[in-house]
């Protein structure tokens, strides 16, 4: 999945990592924002071995984009700020 | 008074503004950041642009709205980016957790639920690809985020979300490559009467789809959605046509959605019995038109209580704020209490009107195929459920919602069945040739989401 910043893309950036490649972002981005528009294509991957997701609901209530931050733990990617430095790995 | 308001959203601000006019200071609590709810939703400070190009034709009810939120958080205690995960209706006590850090309890004399709503979804084959998004979700990516969830994008689903979002997209430069609603043309024409009772809320409805035809953008009626192409991505859209035959779009994301239905899970947990409302085809918590429940000093305002809509949204949590402080002994102002039912009286007529131009498609919930995926958090089919639901275990087929889960797994996962459950009960009601409404459904848990375990105690 990629998302496609269609207003406002030109903020100050940020940089992030995902399983420890460098993601692109910009400030105000939520994580989730900074992971699929910065081509991550996917947030983590069904434990049931159906595939790969990317969040559904973007309001805190599906919980299937979670992510885990170093340092804080596990995440809904959608509710966290990104932020410079943060370090990611799928959920 | 000890009062306690869940929610910012519409319903919570006039909750609270009704408050505070009244002289109490009550405890706000919402899990997001700022006020606003989910239609009037904000992007982070970075991103912040004028409400014209956010909000539309509501900008000017938004700026209301968080104009309102702002003057009241610094005069409550105002407790943003915290969770209700749980709520105890005898000892009056709210559990709350701060950022997924820090818990807190909070002890009220009376509390408003004001915690809206989410989408509710029918599933088709591929709904669990990166890049299928609930229409909310959607809107959210592009309202507070100013991103689209894909460079070309269908929509499928029913309700006036799905008009209002496939125009917010196409007005951003983004390509919507159909609109596929489920719902035929004719269902809505006959509903048309009673609609026109929205007024202006009407005229813009017919707005967006005329702009939509006009700008053209395929928009097709009573469609039968089949699969999200795919293996990895999104590839395309497919549906049968009311003529039967079948056809597809290429798009490398889908929004989907087919209405609303109550967040519910804390009216739940605080007791309060539910019923099937067959218009909403929904389950909702039993309170009156003022927002009182039967439990006493319990109250709803809002989609938290039935889907209304935003206008419903303020004027029920102002109504709700009164009859708390009538019950509280408090005198209130009769000559607004009777202007609230009586606008309050005029929108159900409309809402009314509404459930019927989009009927939930409960026919096509119900005959998911067998191999689709149901419970996206439990990796569970369609078909796993009809087994259980034939099979005869020890204490019988699953012969209803809760019982189901516990056999099945269903609505048992991470989002405790706010995705499956309403397609789950078709699923399951279908194969045991029951009606819908007699087949119960998945009560609420503490908590009401998931969150981190042994999180210390804040400091008071
Ligand atoms: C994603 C989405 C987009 C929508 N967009 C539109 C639109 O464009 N136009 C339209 O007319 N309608 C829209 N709606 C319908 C919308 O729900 C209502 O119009 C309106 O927002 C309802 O107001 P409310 O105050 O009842 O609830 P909401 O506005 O939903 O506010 C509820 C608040 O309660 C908080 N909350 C819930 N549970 C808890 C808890 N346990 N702990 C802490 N906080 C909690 C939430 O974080 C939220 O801020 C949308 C709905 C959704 C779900």
């Amino acid at each position: 999945m990629k998302l496609q910043r269609v207003r406002d893309a030109n903020r100050p950036g940020i940089a992030l990592t995902l399983d420890g490649a460098e993601i692109a972002a910009q400030q105000g981005d939520t994580l989730l924002t900074a992971l699929l528009a910065g081509g991550a294509g996917s947030l983590r991957r069904s434990e049931f071995g159906d595939g790969d997701r990317a969040g559904f609901c973007l309001m805190g209530a599906c919980q299937d984009c979670w992510v885990s931050v170093a340092g804080v733990g596990r995440v809904r990617a959608c509710a966290t700020q990104a932020s410079q430095g943060m370090k990611v790995t799928r959920g | 008074m000890r009062i306690a308001v869940i929610g910012a959203g519409p319903a919570g601000v006039r909750a609270v503004e009704t408050l505070v006019a009244a002289g109490h200071r009550p405890v706000w609590i919402d899990e997001a950041r700022e006020g606003g709810g989910r239609i009037y939703q904000r992007p982070p400070q970075s991103l912040r642009r004028d409400a014209r190009m956010l909000y539309g034709f509501e900008a000017r009810k938004a700026e209301g709205v968080h104009a309102t939120f702002e003057r009241l958080a610094p005069v409550v205690d105002w407790r943003p980016e915290t969770l209700v995960w749980h709520i105890r209706p005898q000892a009056r006590r709210l559990s709350t957790q701060h950022q997924g850090r820090t818990q807190a309890t909070v002890d009220y004399d009376a509390a408003i639920l004001c915690t809206g709503a989410m989408d509710r979804v029918v599933p088709v084959p591929g709904w669990t690809l990166p890049g299928v998004t609930t229409m909310g979700a959607a809107q959210i990516a592009l309202k507070t985020q100013g991103c689209s969830i894909g460079a070309r994008v269908a929509f499928v689903g029913t309700g006036p979300l799905l008009y209002l979002v496939a125009y917010q997209y196409a007005k951003a430069g983004v390509t919507v490559a159909a609109v596929v609603d489920t719902t035929p043309f004719a269902t809505k024409f006959a509903a048309a009467p009673g609609l026109l009772r929205g007024g202006a809320t009407f005229v813009k409805g017919i707005y967006y789809i005329g702009w939509l035809r006009a700008h053209g953008v395929r928009v097709v009626e009573g469609a039968t959605p089949v699969a999200i192409n795919g293996t990895t991505d999104v590839q395309g859209l497919r549906w049968r046509g009311s003529d039967g035959r079948e056809d597809l779009v290429a798009c490398d994301a889908v929004g989907m959605g087919w209405g609303l239905k109550p967040e519910a899970q804390l009216a739940d947990l605080a007791g309060v019995p539910f019923r099937f409302e067959p218009l909403q085809h929904s389950w909702i918590p039993e309170c009156d038109t003022s927002g009182r429940t039967p439990v006493e000093g319990h109250y709803l305002a809002g989609d938290g209580a039935a889907i209304g809509g935003a206008d419903v949204a303020e004027l029920a949590g102002a109504r709700a704020a009164l009859a708390l402080l009538q019950d509280a002994g408090q005198s209130v102002d009769a000559v607004r209490v009777a202007a609230l039912d009586r606008a309050l009286a005029g929108q159900q007529r409309f809402r009314i009107a509404l459930e019927r131009a989009f009927p939930y498609p409960a026919a096509l919930a119900a005959s998911v195929a067998d191999e689709t995926l149901l419970c996206r958090c439990e990796g569970l089919t369609a078909g796993e459920l009809r087994a259980a639901a034939r099979e005869d275990h020890d204490v019988g087929p699953a012969p209803e919602m809760n019982r189901a889960k516990a056999f099945t797994r269903v609505g048992m996962g991470r989002c405790q069945g706010r995705v499956c459950g309403p397609a789950a009960a078709e699923v399951l009601a279908a194969s045991l040739g029951r009606d819908v409404a007699s087949i119960g459904r998945l009560r609420g848990q503490s908590p009401v989401k998931p969150m981190p375990m042994l999180v210390p105690e804040a400091t008071p």
